[in-house]
């Protein structure tokens, strides 16, 4: 590892710390920014200290108090009162920036935007480029999230036993966008941000190293490691969605599919089940299939009748309407997805009811659907596919 | 310790019957109790529909022509009815009281941090 990797990754424990000691996390910011340059320096001739964390908290610690005393924001005597007293790194800091950033009083974007900042160490720049945003605008997002943090006390805690379920599904949620994002490109080119679920796999095992007694946590990660582990098989040569049915099984990760695989078996023996590992164990089993004909269907479709029960979106419906065709076939599928609502801008649902209606011979009312679902902005990959599709029909 | 506003928005209009205007005022006097048990209360006033409004604006700066206008400033569907003044450690437990408030299901309760002039520069 380079050091300037070692800083990146250490980074955020740093800057957790400081936030705590400093209670301002521009001003940690800059502290450990102005370490960093200290780090670059002093490393690259003396070598990486045999704990950079605690020697960039330190140096960086340093850097805050002279800081503070510049600025003369407060005398002397009350900077020794505040700021005197013992300072450690603790164990929960890094938990505390997390929930922080993940705070439900700041909007989904800001808390994308500050996780990636504060926990991930990415630039504004490279955040603005993975979003393909002008840098302007995530600048300004983080910022105005870091005002309201100070001026509004948004606390530096992990929450209480009782709050915790709540606000650690807030947490992953703003990790798991941060996954589909990347792994599933709004518009573009499929590819376009893949950067962003390689981030969102980092954060995912932070969150398990820090929260080892959370199978939801543990279920999230399964789910990123087992998804991603096909990616390099969902694309052709074209950059054409090759689908799950039709991929070379022998360009997936394995290795990743056994790994979420274990993660899985490990947090569904607390018996504390929840979507994230339910998710997580289909992601698995379509892993472990060795051809699409091996694939256990009738226990994914189990599993999301089961998933239904925590959460009854249409997105698991049409998930749970294409596992029971599999199993009983396209009629099935299709009488799930009757009176679905809230799902017209949503091309997903237009092709898989187009599918159902393709493999029943019913092809006008498929091409109505394939139709539909091309009326609605996609990315490339998606849009080529379901022009094929409506293309093969006999009568289109 | 900060101080918050939390400003009860809802929306005016239709008279309340003798008993939803009691079981309104219970719901009010129950929160009263525990906040001021708990000591956050530091103020907080319920206010007239904003048809008893009256804004005033000074036209041209300071000395200017004063001109009023009938009504609230904002001709919004949900009008702001009454506020408290809430001394609370942080900005999550402010949001626990303003949960508790009536107007937070009978309406909407918007909670802000009241600027802090001892820690301005």
């Amino acid at each position: 590892m380079t050091i300037g990797e070692t800083i990146r990754i250490e980074g955020g424990r740093v800057l957790a710390t400081l936030i705590r000691f400093t209670g301002d996390i521009s001003l940690a910011e800059d502290a450990l920014q102005e370490a960093t340059i200290v780090a670059l320096e002093r490393w690259t001739t003396d070598g990486v200290p045999a704990n950079p964390v605690a020697w960039l908290t330190a140096v960086a610690r340093n850097k805050a108090l002279d800081r503070i005393r510049r600025e003369a924001r407060r005398r002397e005597k009350e900077i020794e009162a505040d700021y005197g007293r013992g300072f450690e790194i603790e164990e929960d800091d890094s938990l505390r920036l997390i929930f922080t950033c993940a705070h439900p009083a700041l909007s989904m974007e800001a808390r994308v935007g500050l996780t990636l900042r504060l926990i991930g160490g990415l630039k504004t720049s490279e955040i603005a480029g993975l979003f393909l945003l002008p840098e302007p605008t995530i600048g300004q997002r983080i910022s105005r999230a870091k005002k309201k943090i100070a001026l509004a006390r948004i606390p530096y805690r992990v929450p209480s036993p009782h709050e915790l379920p709540d606000r650690l599904a807030g947490v992953l949620a703003v990790i798991y966008l941060i996954f589909t994002t990347g792994h599933h490109a709004f518009e573009g080119a499929l590819d376009s941000r893949f950067d962003l679920s390689a981030e969102a796999i980092r954060l995912g095992r932070l969150l398990v190293g820090l929260m080892p007694d959370e199978p939801e946590a543990q279920g999230l990660l399964a789910l990123m490691l087992a998804t991603n582990a096909r990616h390099r098989a969902r694309l052709d040569e074209r950059g054409d969605i090759v689908l799950l049915s039709d991929q070379d099984r022998s360009l997936w990760d394995l290795k990743a599919i056994r790994e979420a695989s274990l993660l899985i078996e490990r947090a569904l023996r607390r018996r504390r089940a929840g979507p994230y590992q339910i998710q997580g164990a289909i992601a698995c089993l379509h892993g472990q299939a060795r051809s699409d004909a091996e694939t256990d269907w009738r226990q994914i479709s189990d599993l999301y009748r089961f998933l239904e029960s925590f959460n009854d979106g249409p997105v698991i419906r049409v998930n749970r309407a294409v596992a029971e065709s599999k199993v009983f076939g396209p009629a099935a599928g299709l009488e799930l997805l009757e009176g679905i609502t809230g799902v017209d801008g949503w091309h997903l649902y237009w092709s898989t009811r187009a599918d159902f209606l393709r493999q029943l011979g019913r092809e006008s009312e498929a091409a109505a659907a394939y139709r539909s679902a091309l009326a609605i902005n996609m990315n490339d990959a998606d849009r080529r596919f379901l022009e094929r599709r409506l293309a093969s029909l006999s009568l289109a | 310790m900060p101080l918050y506003a939390a400003l009860i928005y809802s929306e005016e209009g239709g008279e309340a019957s003798p008993e939803e205007w009691s079981k309104v005022m219970a719901e009010y006097n129950e929160f009263s109790a525990k906040a001021g048990a708990a000591g956050v209360v530091e103020g907080g006033e319920a206010l007239e529909e904003t048809s008893t409004a009256t804004t005033v604006h000074v036209k041209g700066g300071k000395g200017g022509e004063v001109v009023h206008t009938d009504g609230p400033f904002a001709e919004t569907k949900e009008a702001l009815g009454g506020f408290y003044l809430l001394r609370c450690a942080d900005l999550d437990e402010a949001l626990g009281w303003a949960a508790q408030i009536p107007g937070a299901w009978r309406g909407r309760v918007e909670v802000r941090p009241c600027v802090d002039f001892s820690q301005a520069q």
